[in-house]
């Protein structure tokens, strides 16, 4: 099977930071010796080059799907990646002291696309509920996952992007937080993506399907990148209003 | 390179997130176009021939562009050779729209972007860190500023 290995090469050794880098001693398949390697965790895929300094990697251990063991091993901080099928081989792998070995069987053992993805949905889930939780009486109203969406991988600059939030937010395009706050009813925001249908309260509207831009991203067709900006800033001044409120709530009446 | 195949062969075997017969070219072989039956599972895009158990390849969708080109078609190319393209014609252009949105969302990167975009908003909203429920707060791939492009 082929593999884009020049990728994978450049994916290792790339400046993109590693979730552990460091020498470990792998025990070697035919025979027992151990080699020590430079390993380096970037995602779910385990690395490990001759020397710190090589330019390639000698191997990569793709680790969706294992298990990590510690090792009752006559070596001492010695444990195993294990896979389960019939005739996987298991990866023997030793630190070279206690800390090194427990460092190690932590981020190995969370390294999974699938752990990263349940967690994502958990806190995505949270989120959710909690917009729910605070826009009190509105049952059945679907949300779809994800509903701040992150930018797609092509778009570098997202976290600079997040606008600095107002001390005093002015507008408000969804009536949804009107249930929980004081009575008082702001104004639509003129700029609400063409999903201002809001005299009730509602959740605040699913952003647009976004549509994939080619290079030129800014076409005729492709509002979304705008509309998404727009409709981010939004939620943000939302939430920072009820951010706010919740402060207050917090610190009680004072003395 | 060496690599555990075996286990990339077996997780080609699960349950794909997506999966469809798309006319693909591969760099090399002067962009023919051929059936493929193309398979996402986690970060990695398996290619079959149409009736074979066994990929004939795999990409790691990390650090990777998608592109939509023309019409039905899309392109994964990889931020050192960006000339080089791998090109999938689909039946429709929806069924386009829908795989890239897919792929462009299929990296670890992404999740982990996408997971510290939503613990900072939830530590923003209630003022507590959500991943200390879990133990996980000082692992090293949660941490706020810590990725770099």
């Amino acid at each position: 099977m082929k593999l884009n290995e020049r990728s994978l090469a450049f994916y290792a050794t790339c400046d993109s930071p590693a979730d552990n880098a460091g020498f470990l001693y792998k025990r070697g398949e035919r025979h027992t010796a151990y080699h020590r390697r430079w390993f380096v965790l970037k995602g779910n895929m385990l690395f490990y080059f001759e020397e710190r300094d090589s330019r390639e990697p000698v191997g990569v251990i793709v680790l969706e799907g294992c298990n990590v063991e510690l090792c009752d091993a006559a070596e001492s901080f010695t444990f195993a990646i294990r896979f389960g099928g019939a005739k996987s081989r298991t990866y023997v792998l030793a630190a070279e002291n206690q800390a090194a070995m427990e460092s190690w069987v932590k981020s190995l053992s969370r390294a999974s696309f699938d752990y990263m993805r349940l967690v994502v949905r958990e806190l995505e889930k949270q989120l959710q509920e909690m917009s729910r939780g605070l826009a009190g009486g509105c049952a059945g109203t679907q949300e779809p996952p994800g509903l701040w969406k992150p930018k797609p991988s092509g778009l570098e600059h997202w976290p600079e992007r997040l606008p600095a939030l107002p001390a005093i937010p002015k507008e408000n395009g969804c009536a949804v937080w009107n249930n929980v706050l004081a009575a008082e009813r702001l104004p639509d925001t003129s700029g609400c993506a063409g999903h201002d249908e809001e005299e009730n309260p509602r959740p605040p509207p699913l952003p647009p399907r976004r549509r994939v831009s080619s290079g030129e991203a800014a076409s005729a067709v492709g509002q979304s990148p705008s509309t998404f900006c727009r409709l981010h800033e939004q939620y943000s001044r939302e939430v920072a209003r009820l951010r706010q409120d919740w402060q207050l709530k917090q610190r009680g009446p004072r003395p | 390179m060496r690599y555990n195949e075996r286990e990339l062969l077996s997780l080609a075997r699960q349950p794909a997130e997506k999966a469809a017969e798309i006319r693909m070219s591969v760099p090399k072989k002067g962009n023919v176009l051929k059936k493929r039956l193309v398979k996402l599972v986690v970060n990695f895009l398996f290619y079959f021939r149409t009736d074979e158990a066994e990929p004939i390849g795999a990409l790691l969708l990390e650090h990777c562009k998608i592109t939509k080109e023309e019409e039905n078609v899309f392109s994964i190319s990889f931020i050192e050779e960006p000339e080089r393209k791998y090109c999938f014609e689909c039946a429709t252009e929806e069924q386009c729209q829908e795989w890239v949105e897919a792929l462009r969302r299929a990296s670890y990167e992404f999740l982990r972007r996408s997971l510290i975009f939503y613990r900072n908003e939830i530590q923003k909203m209630t003022g507590k860190d959500p991943l200390e429920q879990y133990g996980i707060s000082e692992e090293a791939r949660f941490q706020l500023g810590a990725h770099r492009q």
